[in-house]
């Protein structure tokens, strides 16, 4: 499904280089659910945008199902199948949320009316009511309803990889314990691959393979029960 | 009814929606002409020296106006006053749009002078949709729209100008009575080298009379724009007045809001933001799918929406 290769990210500061990640290497299999986890700064976040294609690869190869998507944009990524939930949601001054989901549904701009998409069970799955449909994406929105109808947005591309950037941050315990249930789901496909940066031990623990990072290299992998040590579980 | 050729239907569709005769009261100018009229049993419509007049008699319900302007012949230049008494307790809705298609080598210029007289306890809607098309010299529309509402009464306004006309400078102002309520919701966008201008005062003058204000714009290219609002208070009232600016390319956009509170009862507020289209919205929008182009006028049509 994807492989990353000896991926390097350098970020410059006037003469100041900083390597965010350093030759990483890593292989996520079609029905794999990986966590990566590691303290704050380790490189976590800026390897989701690596995979999306946010942030690009300084050195290094993306593969993904056989194609070299390094140089691929986002959009072309998204066509090929790579999903991606915001650590920040993001506001729209005049998007509804049922303009968002049609978007990602379609993959394209909200002229004409998706009837094809069952956007009430895509709210309902992560715990919003179908109310929500026609609601503003801004700030009269709290947090932890931005962060759900963000992840709804992810569901809705119906994606072979999904990338999630913390998706507990800003979000109630509530909604948190559903969305473990939403992520215990989507492991049961077997065409889908998941990953997941994250801190929560209930996520960690339903992933088949964590991945801790530090200082942007992989300081150890493996399943949950396997590091225990090192994840304090 | 009035024969259209292909260009004046178009316009038609743009700017009143309808794609011809409409039912209920009217007149189409067309040219520097009136093409068509039409009266109802419960609107008047007439001319005077002052002007077109539109009587609404006391408890019309439901009824719409239609007023819309066609120009595309090139080097016209007109100055239109339409007078609008609306009896009391009344709910309509009038719909007064200008298009211009100027295919020619000299500007095509339209003014025109609104005033609503709004009885007690109606309700009035009125639309306002402006267009240009064409490849020839300029597309000029300078609207005045001037409200006197009496107690109880309550205006909405929405104005729309996407695209297509060259310049022009909006003027609209109300004197509210007490308990009375005006909406005014703009919608713009320029680009090229277009440049807009509207202002909007609001005397709140009654007990309990509220304003709000929206105004939503976005200027691509080289365009310029500025929005100066005030809203005064003389006496326990309510108003918001709001400026949302997407400024994209080298456009210009000014925003002048301005609150004058004349008693102590006076609640007035003002927002005023512009900024570029966010670089997190365009890649929440590539990451769905859309190319940049795409997401930017996925972005932009919701934002005018």
């Amino acid at each position: 499904m994807l492989d990353l290769q000896n991926i390097e990210f350098v970020v410059k500061n006037g003469a100041k280089r900083r390597a965010i990640i350093q030759d990483l290497s890593l292989s996520v299999k079609a029905g794999e659910f990986v966590a990566i986890t590691g303290p704050n700064g380790s490189g976590k976040s800026s390897l989701a945008r690596l995979i999306m294609g946010i942030n690009r690869a300084s050195a290094g190869k993306l593969i993904f199902n056989g194609q070299d998507i390094t140089e691929k944009t986002i959009t072309e990524r998204a066509k090929l199948g790579i999903a991606y939930s915001f650590q920040q949601p993001v506001y729209f001054k005049g998007l509804s949320v049922r303009d968002l989901l049609q978007v990602a549904a379609t993959a394209k701009e909200t002229f004409l009316q998706d009837t094809g998409t069952d956007y009430e069970k895509l709210l309902a799955t992560v715990g919003l009511s179908q109310d929500y449909l026609e609601r503003q994406i801004d700030n009269s929105l709290s947090g932890g309803e931005l962060k759900r109808v963000e992840i709804a947005s992810v569901l809705a591309r119906g994606a072979k990889l999904m990338v999630f950037d913390e998706p507990e941050a800003g979000i109630d315990i509530w909604s948190f314990a559903r969305l473990t249930d939403v992520f215990r789901k989507l492991h049961k496909k077997p065409d889908c691959a998941v990953v997941v940066i994250s801190h929560q031990k209930s996520i960690l623990n339903i992933a088949d393979r964590v991945v801790i990072l530090k200082d942007g290299k992989i300081q150890a992998q493996g399943r949950p029960e396997d590091l225990k040590e090192e994840l304090a579980l | 009814m009035m024969d259209l050729d292909e260009i004046e239907q178009q316009i038609l569709r743009e700017v009143a929606g309808i794609d011809g005769r409409p039912e209920g009261a009217y007149n189409f100018r067309l040219n520097g002409k009136s093409v068509g009229r039409q009266s109802s049993t419960n609107i008047e419509v007439s001319t005077s020296p002052d002007g077109l007049n539109i009587h609404v008699a006391p408890h019309t319900h439901g009824e719409v106006v239609h007023i819309p302007v066609i120009i595309s012949a090139s080097g016209l230049t007109e100055l239109v006053r339409n007078n609008f008494y609306i009896g009391q307790d009344c709910e309509v809705t009038i719909v007064a749009g200008c298009g211009i298609y100027n295919c020619g080598t000299k500007d095509s210029v339209h003014d025109g002078v609104h005033s609503f007289y709004v009885g007690k306890n109606s309700r009035v809607r009125y639309i306002e949709k402006h267009y240009g098309a064409g490849p020839g010299a300029g597309k000029i529309l300078n609207p005045v729209t001037r409200v006197e509402q009496e107690p109880g009464s309550y205006v909405e306004i929405q104005t729309e100008q996407l695209r297509g006309v060259d310049s022009t400078r909006r003027e609209t102002s109300a004197l509210l009575a007490n308990d009375a309520k005006i909406l005014i919701r703009e919608r713009l966008l320029t680009h090229g080298r277009q440049d807009a201008e509207s202002t909007i005062r609001v005397e709140l003058a009654g007990r309990n009379s509220v304003a709000d204000i929206v105004s939503r714009s976005v200027a691509q290219d080289e365009s310029r724009q500025l929005f100066r609002s005030q809203i005064t208070g003389k006496n326990a009232c309510r108003g918001h007045s709001e400026c949302d600016a997407i400024i994209m390319n080298k456009a210009q956009v000014s925003a002048i809001p301005s609150l004058d509170a004349q008693c102590p009862d006076a609640e007035l507020i003002h927002e005023a933001a512009i900024g570029k289209i966010a670089g997190e919205q365009i890649t929440k929008l590539m990451s769905l799918g859309l190319s940049r182009a795409q997401a930017e006028s996925q972005i932009v049509n919701g934002f005018l929406r």
